[in-house]
């Protein structure tokens, strides 16, 4: 169904969808970014296979049980959830416009996903510094790109996390940037959700095995 | 159906509107539920409370399918309704790809690596 109208200058018709309507802007955006999410889940099912298949070749290597400390995951794991439930409260404040709270709450967010990182990466570095680097066994080069690949997307989480809060700061909570914090709060509560898989099953049924 | 949506859509999306009104009280439920949820399998795995490993397993991996609904219906907004139901379309297609990916990959490597253990024992290799 198309109508031609508005000859252009070289007198050629001009052509379009004649039920094509104006969407608002960001209209399709969490519907795309959920998409985006579940293509990323895809990504983190490989790895977990490549982990599932890899993870009891040793090489006469460490062990998960020789290497995990559990007291030490089961904080890292409460950082991760505390910072999704602060998450969940500054999209709480950010709907009722408080634009201090929202940022308030933000901070924290980011407060804890470094506290994430930073413990995940003294464990690393304390794995690394005993020799269990990623080229000693296919079960750690398997370790290092699961737990590695999701370390890397909180990270890329909190550096969203800093663009926001400024964005934010200069320009308040305008339909944008709610816009944005939804997309980060989707990506942030995802990461938890594989997170429960990498606990379960690389580091629980790993310590188990 | 699709008419009328994108009438009655056109003008009033906006950026919450697919995703379900989060609320205060669904965030909470939805923490202690995940403390609770993360709190038991590791203690199940530290104190050793279950008699076999294979139960104890199974037990934890229960655990975490359920975690990881909770973490979909009370902190990612998961309904049957979100964008007119393409979220949950996106979502049960990519559980179909993951399950099939997984069990795939688990279950031949697993029946090749069976295959290939004498070998390794034979050559004395480690």
């Amino acid at each position: 169904m198309t109508v031609a109208v508005n000859p252009s200058q070289t007198g050629e018709p001009v052509f379009y969808l004649a039920d094509e309507h104006p969407h608002p802007e960001g209209y399709s955006t969490s519907l795309g970014f959920w998409i985006y999410l579940m293509s990323d889940c895809l990504i983190f099912a490989m790895l977990f296979a490549a982990f599932g298949v890899l993870g009891a070749n040793y090489a006469a290597g460490p062990a998960p049980k020789d290497l995990f400390d559990l007291d030490l995951v089961a904080v890292n794991t409460s950082m991760l959830l505390l910072s999704s439930i602060t998450y969940g409260f500054a999209m709480l404040t950010m709907q009722q416009n408080k634009i201090a709270q929202t940022q308030m709450w933000l901070l924290i967010t980011g407060l804890f996903g470094a506290a994430f990182i930073g413990i995940e990466l003294t464990e690393f570095a304390h794995m690394i510094h005993e020799g269990a680097t990623p080229q000693r066994s296919a079960f750690l080069s398997a370790f290092f790109t699961l737990v590695g690949t999701h370390g890397l997307h909180v990270s890329c989480g909190l550096i969203w996390l800093m663009t926001l809060m400024v964005q934010v700061w200069r320009f308040g909570l305008i339909e944008a940037n709610r816009r944005r914090l939804m997309c980060l709060s989707m990506f942030w509560h995802f990461l938890d959700v594989v997170w429960i898989g990498v606990f379960t099953f690389v580091y629980l049924l790993g310590v188990l095995r | 159906m699709s008419t009328n949506t994108h009438a009655a859509g056109a003008h009033d999306h906006h950026h919450d509107d697919g995703h379900g009104h989060s609320t205060f009280s669904g965030y909470m439920l939805g923490f202690v539920l995940s403390v609770v949820l993360t709190a038991i399998p590791f203690w199940l795995v530290m104190s050793g409370a279950l008699p076999s490993k294979q139960i104890t397993a199974l037990v934890i991996m229960a655990f975490a399918v359920v975690q990881i609904v909770v973490h979909m219906i009370y902190f990612l907004h998961m309904n049957t309704k979100s964008e007119n139901g393409w979220s949950m379309m996106a979502l049960i297609f990519t559980i179909v790809m993951v399950v099939i990916a997984l069990s795939g990959s688990l279950w031949v490597m697993n029946h090749l690596n069976s295959n290939m253990m004498p070998i390794h024992e034979m050559t004395g290799m480690k």
